[in-house]
């Protein structure tokens, strides 16, 4: 992230749009969103070198990257990126807890992906037919995330309807996960969405690959007191902080470090 | 590349930051590729260039600004500002004709057209190796070296090949 320091001796690199988001709602909005690329970037980071074959070690980087990316504009709608992404204390985050929840197996990574894609293409569909300030983000990352979403129901299908063990770990990512995506569809302010819309779509989306793979769709409740995730509130889980603290332990100990 | 009234010297500053090759695919200009918007020259010595990215996390992005900043000094200005702009958003459309061919040459399977829908085509329009020029191919990952790029395998000369993906 250090886009402004590699350019600097030159000239300078701005981003031009969208502009910085006066309306607080809107400002809270974009630092929810920014968080959830943001931690989902780099829990898919921690694939690099672990990866089960090298062509998934790619594609997981790649989507980090492309996440990192939306991160870095939304962030930046907010304030500057490096102090938001490095010097934050956990409760300052805002991200849903799904996307902090640890990788586990490759399987259980795949869950998380399924989850978070099939939702996030849907957001990014509809902000993107809209006129607010994240509407030109909206309308390049949907594309992206078009490509997030087909890996990882390419995957659930293989996965599921592949060995019976590849289908034990799937069904059991897919449940693990599944009562953290009630959180996703919690109204955010600002943004003007329809979420009961959003999530109808989203199980719709999601109960079609599910059952195409052969898993059986969840049957524990996703809302109510069951639900887990206060994410959008601050509150995190418990393996969130050691993510965090390796995030930024660089930036931390070398203050203004650059490659 | 250049909208609206452009005036000559904004055009021939817009030819050579659109001369500049792009960083990952060094066969390509940046006008080939598509992602240069408008160069405008904002006082006396002072321009100000507007880049797209191909993709919101494309790294290649700040060489790029470099790389162009670098051309311009070159060529006598010495106030110059890129700034990136996301909308309207990049398409593999807005790769030229030159530019396909050039990939093609390159080893990289050119994007096919996608009209005005957008997204992502389905996936049973041929592709074509670069390498022989058969249209038996198949998917290996949906992202390789970068992630505008996916891996393909050619069935007639059994040569792995990058394809450059519809975005």
């Amino acid at each position: 992230m250090t886009a402004t320091d590699t350019a600097g001796a030159t000239g300078t690199v701005a981003t031009a749009a969208p502009a910085p988001a006066a309306d607080p709602a809107a400002t809270a909005a974009a630092l929810a969103l920014g968080d959830d690329a943001l931690v989902l970037a780099q829990r898919l980071g921690e694939w690099a070198g672990n990866a089960p074959v090298l062509e998934e070690e790619v594609a997981l980087a790649n989507i980090a990257l492309d996440l990192l990316g939306q991160a870095r504009v939304l962030l930046s709608l907010v304030g500057d990126e490096d102090e938001l992404a490095f010097l934050r204390e956990e409760r300052d985050f805002r991200n849903v807890q799904l996307v902090e929840q640890p990788n586990g197996d490759f399987a259980h990574t795949i869950a998380r992906q399924l989850y978070f894609s099939t939702y996030q293409r849907l957001l990014y569909a509809a902000l993107a037919s809209g006129d607010g300030p994240l509407t030109g983000l909206a309308a390049k990352a949907v594309k992206e995330v078009a490509y997030h979403q087909d890996h990882a129901e390419h995957w659930t299908l293989r996965l599921g309807d592949g060995t019976e063990e590849s289908h034990r770990r799937m069904q059991a990512g897919c449940d693990a996960l599944w009562r953290y995506t009630g959180e996703l569809f919690q109204p955010l302010d600002g943004l003007g969405l329809d979420t009961a819309a959003l999530e109808a779509a989203w199980l719709d989306s999601v109960t079609t690959v599910l059952t195409r793979a052969g898993l059986t769709v969840p049957d524990a409740p996703r809302t109510g007191a069951w639900r887990a995730g206060a994410g959008r509130q601050g509150l995190h889980t418990e393996s969130f902080g050691r993510m965090l603290a390796e995030m930024q332990h660089l930036h931390r100990s070398h203050p203004g470090a650059a490659w | 590349m250049v909208t609206g009234t452009a005036t000559p010297l904004e055009e021939e500053l817009a030819r050579i930051a659109g001369a500049v090759l792009d960083p990952e695919m060094p066969v390509l200009t940046l006008a080939e590729l598509g992602v240069l918007r408008g160069v405008h020259v904002t006082g006396p010595g002072r321009v100000e260039v507007a880049l797209t990215p191909t993709y919101t996390g494309c790294p290649a992005v700040e060489t790029m600004s470099t790389d162009i900043e670098h051309a311009l000094h070159a060529h006598g200005v010495p106030d110059v500002t890129v700034v990136t702009v996301l909308a309207p958003a990049w398409s593999t459309d807005d790769i030229s004709e030159e530019g396909r061919r050039k990939l093609t040459e390159f080893g990289i399977a050119p994007p096919r057209p996608q009209g005005p829908a957008g997204g992502p085509v389905a996936l049973t329009l041929a592709i074509r190796c670069p390498h022989c020029g058969s249209t038996d191919t198949e998917l290996l990952s949906r992202f390789s070296s970068t992630a505008c790029k996916a891996l393909r395998r050619c069935a007639a000369c059994r040569e792995p090949f990058d394809h450059f993906k519809e975005l």
